[in-house]
């Protein structure tokens, strides 16, 4: 008892932290790993629509994306709510769909070209009509590897549901 | 010399844990962690010429699919909903009309289609078709396709074709994908409605 009483009586010892920087350092290198920098600025809002035979995109470095959905609450004044194609970090329209593959191709090397892959990514309520525009603006910028963007639903029964 | 001998003094470690952490902060701001997935598709390179020659191809051998501005799905002359598309596609792929086809489960019906490499899906969809039910629809053609390799690979190798290794297995896929071609095609959109 004695002996005790004298220990709460000292102050406490100070922390060890030499330790700490490690887990920091852990931490650190797990999000290098895994983080994909936002490479654009959303100027769309994009709802992706769902499907279960996906599969992932690889080479990140060879994907060019496409984006089509409403212009999100911020520019809705200046643009409408009308579905509007945005490529890199601006509006554009159908016109501009066949220059930007191009441009994009131009920065791959020429092995890597034939493997170049479009990703749309649209919202769920895009009519098909726009879609069908890009594609065919796709087709005559012979880009004919592409991608539909989709989500893995949680619940597959959802899927068959009549809403979305 | 006598500088030489004297110990270098060590380096004061306090700060790098604040310097991790500057880092880390803003490696967790930046950070998106969706991973891209979605449905590959190849289109049809573009040529004016092709357009107007389209090969012959018996009625039977196509499954016509059509999708109106409603988001409403006419399968064969019948409307469906989208929970019956993939068992239909099935049937008709997997149908096995002329017998050539030794694996295959299906029905033979002489309304249906010759074999699997002669069997066409044809999509169409409106104008006015949302680009969600389109993916749908994409989703539940490709899954009839991988259901009928699911099931051949299943009988033939004893293993499931979904969780084949593109690498490792690449002979086996080829073989699987011959026996049931993915031929889907799309025709231009029609604009009726919307």
């Amino acid at each position: 008892m004695a002996v005790l009483k004298k220990k709460k009586d000292k102050a406490l010892p100070a922390m060890n932290t030499s330790a700490l920087p490690d887990i920091v350092f852990m931490l650190l290198f797990f999000f290098m790993v895994a983080t994909v920098m936002r490479e654009v600025d959303l100027k769309v809002a994009v709802n992706k629509p769902q499907a279960t035979e996906i599969q992932k995109l690889e080479r990140k470095s060879l994907v060019t994306y496409i984006y089509a959905g409403a212009p999100s609450k911020k520019y809705q004044d200046k643009f409408g709510k009308s579905p509007r194609i945005q490529l890199n970090d601006s509006f554009a329209t159908l016109d501009d769909v066949q220059a930007f593959v191009i441009s994009e191709r131009e920065t791959k090397s020429e092995e890597e070209r034939p493997l170049m892959t479009m990703s749309i990514k649209a919202d769920r309520s895009v009519k098909m009509g726009l879609i069908s525009d890009i594609k065919l603006q796709l087709r005559k910028a012979q880009a004919l590897k592409i991608n539909y963007s989709s989500l893995q639903p949680k619940n597959v029964d959802a899927l068959y549901s009549s809403e979305n | 010399m006598a500088r030489n001998k004297r110990a270098i003094p060590e380096i004061n470690a306090g700060s790098m844990a604040d310097i991790a952490f500057l880092l880390l902060i803003f490696y967790l701001v930046t950070t998106t962690m969706d991973t891209d997935k979605g449905i590959n598709r190849k289109l049809p390179p573009f040529d004016e010429e092709l357009i107007q020659d389209p090969p012959p191809i018996k009625e039977r051998n196509i499954f016509t699919v059509l999708v109106n501005s409603n988001d409403q799905l006419l399968v064969e002359d019948e409307y469906l909903e989208i929970g019956q598309l993939r068992e239909k596609a099935m049937e008709f792929i997997d149908n096995n009309g002329d017998r050539s086809c030794d694996y295959c489960k299906g029905y033979g019906m002489s309304i249906s289609s010759d074999n699997p490499d002669k069997a066409v899906i044809s999509l169409q969809n409106d104008r006015g078709t949302s680009y969600g039910m389109y993916v749908k629809v994409q989703n539940e053609l490709i899954a009839a396709y991988e259901d009928l390799r699911d099931e051949y690979a299943e009988s033939e190798y004893g293993r499931s074709y979904r969780e084949m290794d593109s690498e490792e297995d690449r002979e086996i896929i080829k073989e699987i994908k011959t026996s049931y071609p993915q031929k889907i095609s799309e025709a231009e959109p029609l604009n009726i409605g919307g």
